[in-house]
């Protein structure tokens, strides 16, 4: 059990991540009832458009900052205007169906333009470790850890403490009458997907050093937090935050004191007794079905 | 006049057809992880081959035919290389080149035996040459080659007597993991901790919780390049500081490039190494790095062996004979003298194992500093 502080840590970084990601699942469920399945590879592509801006000679500051915006504007505004409006008019299958093509080609487009190959990416967090409790813990995994507390405090506070966030959430739980009530219900979504646009612009920039940057990462990152969303619950943000850190805890866990050769198997095994026994997830809500 | 006609367009198109049939390129298919986790060793056999080709052609091709290779990507993926391979195979090439992962070459291997095609191949799970399928031929040591080197320099340079094992979960993990498992038995060295990790895996921090733990005396690193890349970061992170012993996939230029500081220290065996100290493979590193504008790990290496194998067995058939091809290069032994190509004497035994000198190295600043030099078995 001398290790259990170590691997809580780890977990909780990874988690922390996964939750960054599995929040952005969240938001567009919220927002237009469907499941954004190039969710994993959002994360990844913010990593290339970064290293792009450093191939062409930016310091890597300056990276980070040209890499979130292109993000905002490639996968906020552009993902929102040019697949999510028009596809949604036709039901949301299709739309779901889209963001699996999406994937599929954002992937692809990276493989062709960039590389197949995995690349070194820079830490915004220095190396080194700090001792907590006798226990020697990377500053990674807490500037990890400390980064996504950080952001999912700020998003919570934004839903529930500012009018925007108020707006939001009444176009999230009905845009009819938010909209009957004189809120601006089309900014109000838009919004909704910048600021998913930036979790994962900031998730790819806390992961990548750690995973190095390559076109198929968002495949494993997607997946777990996808299971992450649905054992914390879709349809509430803190839903999606504590799926991400359980499933990350668990999964490092489940390899030191269960089997490293099973470990994959485990968050799907939770994600099958969470469905049996609340198909909610832990902190979600049940939804009514209108007739 | 219309039979002078008529025999005149009898003999150019003989002609033709003569000078299409001497001239026609030889076809050779590849079938390689150009993708998914295995890209790094798929593109680095790739640029080795075509360098090869590009090589032979401009010196006037191969018995005056010029080479033409198909790339086909495999996706890393046993499932979708099988059926690359057999689309190449109905293309009836000369030989086929690839893949690279020892899980896709056993299930590719039974159909180029089966269409009586040679395969050239990167995989170096022990059990690929062991089944006497006669088409199959390696470019690198096979598992059975190098581990008893490895679990050697272990008892006998590092003294262990403990050592933690973390290998990748697939065919080529597996192998590797079951040949130096036995291997340290004869040595009565214990296996303090037997982690098995997957392809593709992110996160390493348990598994090094469980290494630490275990306090070995070193740790056996069996995992593909860039999840060596992943492991060595977390072993650093975890302030492991046992030695670390590997085989190739975890002292190669890609693993190291993307571990950096990391990498320094880890110790490896590797068949083929553009450090190498000799003077043709420093020629081929710095025709590689020309033309590619980075150094290759051990996968272009083979890549580039590979087309020079194809060269060799056919200048001594002298004619292009598929079905004499497997035939002709069992047994043969060929003299970096003269074929420079091959980089150093390599021998091919009945079953397509490869002999020739290999190399222990140890990560030093950054860079492959070769250690010592095990010479040709035979």
């Amino acid at each position: 059990m001398s290790n259990l502080l170590d691997l809580l840590v780890a977990g909780l970084a990874t988690g922390a991540i996964y939750a960054l990601v599995a929040v952005g699942f969240t938001l567009l469920w919220q927002t237009s009832q469907t499941i954004n399945f190039a969710q994993g590879e959002f994360v990844m592509l913010p990593a290339f458009l970064m290293l792009a801006v450093m191939h062409a000679g930016a310091p890597f500051w300056l990276a980070i900052i040209l890499g979130i915006l292109l993000s905002l504007l490639l996968l906020g505004f552009g993902f929102k205007l040019l697949l999510v409006d028009p596809m949604l008019r036709h039901g949301v299958l299709p739309l779901a169906i889209a963001t699996m093509a999406l994937a599929i080609g954002m992937k692809e487009a990276v493989k062709q333009f960039f590389s197949a190959e995995a690349s070194p990416f820079p830490s915004i967090v220095p190396a080194g470790d700090v001792s907590i409790l006798g226990r020697v813990v990377s500053l990674q995994s807490l500037g990890v850890l400390a980064l996504a507390i950080a952001v999912v405090i700020g998003l919570t506070m934004l839903l529930n403490r500012t009018s925007i966030g108020h707006q939001m959430q009444a176009t999230a739980q009905n845009p009819t009458v938010a909209r009957i009530i004189g809120v601006p219900v089309e900014r109000m979504i838009l919004l909704t997907f910048l600021i998913n646009a930036f979790l994962v612009a900031l998730a790819s920039l806390l992961i990548t050093p750690i995973y190095l940057a390559k076109f198929s990462s968002g495949e494993v990152l997607g997946q777990a937090a996808f299971i992450a969303a649905i054992v914390g619950g879709f349809n509430q943000v803190r839903g999606a935050i504590a799926g991400g850190l359980l499933i990350g805890v668990v999964d490092n866990l489940a390899a030191a004191y269960v089997s490293t050769q099973y470990r994959a198997a485990v968050p799907l095994i939770l994600l099958i007794v969470i469905i049996l026994f609340r198909p909610q997830g832990l902190l979600g809500r049940p939804e009514e079905r209108t007739v | 006049m219309r039979s002078g006609i008529f025999a005149g367009f009898l003999l150019a198109t003989v002609s033709a057809a003569a000078a299409f049939a001497q001239g026609a390129p030889i076809k050779l298919a590849n079938v390689a992880e150009l993708s998914g986790g295995g890209a790094t060793v798929g593109n680095n056999w790739k640029n080795g081959i075509d360098l090869a080709i590009e090589e032979i052609n401009a010196k006037g091709g191969l018995l005056g035919r010029k080479l033409e290779v198909t790339h086909a990507d495999s996706q890393s993926n046993p499932g979708v290389a099988r059926a690359q391979v057999q689309k190449a195979l109905d293309n009836e090439p000369y030989v086929l080149l690839g893949p690279g992962y020892s899980g896709s070459v056993k299930v590719t291997a039974p159909l180029a035996a089966e269409a009586g095609i040679a395969q050239i191949m990167g995989g170096e799970a022990a059990e690929l040459t062991q089944g006497g399928n006669k088409f199959l031929f390696r470019t690198s040591f096979g598992q059975q080659s190098s581990m008893p080197k490895v679990a050697k320099y272990i008892n006998d340079e590092l003294k262990a007597k403990s050592v933690a094992i973390v290998w990748v979960n697939n065919d080529f993990g597996k192998g590797g993991r079951d040949v130096i498992t036995k291997e340290f038995a004869k040595y009565n060295i214990k296996v303090a901790a037997d982690i098995s990790t997957e392809a593709g895996q992110a996160d390493f921090a348990a598994d090094v919780s469980k290494i630490k733990a275990a306090a070995p005396d070193a740790v056996f690193v069996y995992v593909n390049e860039e999840e060596s890349a992943r492991m060595l970061k977390e072993l650093k992170r975890q302030a492991i500081t046992v030695p670390l012993m590997g085989e190739t996939t975890l002292v190669g230029q890609k693993v190291v490039e993307l571990a950096g500081d990391a990498a320094n220290g880890a110790r490896g065996h590797v068949g083929l190494t553009t450090d190498a100290p000799v003077d043709l493979v420093k020629a081929f590193r710095e025709k590689f790095v020309k033309k590619y504008n980075y150094v290759p790990d051990h996968n272009g290496l083979k890549g580039y062996l590979a087309i020079y194998m194809i060269k060799a067995t056919t200048e001594k058939m002298g004619k292009v004979d598929a079905k004499a091809f497997a035939d002709n290069l069992h047994g043969l032994t060929i003299k970096a003298a003269s074929e420079p190509g091959i980089l150093m004497d390599v021998t091919f035994d009945e079953k397509g194992d490869i002999d020739r000198q290999g190399f222990l190295v140890e990560i030093v600043d950054g860079k492959q500093v070769v250690k010592q030099v095990l010479p040709k078995l035979n």
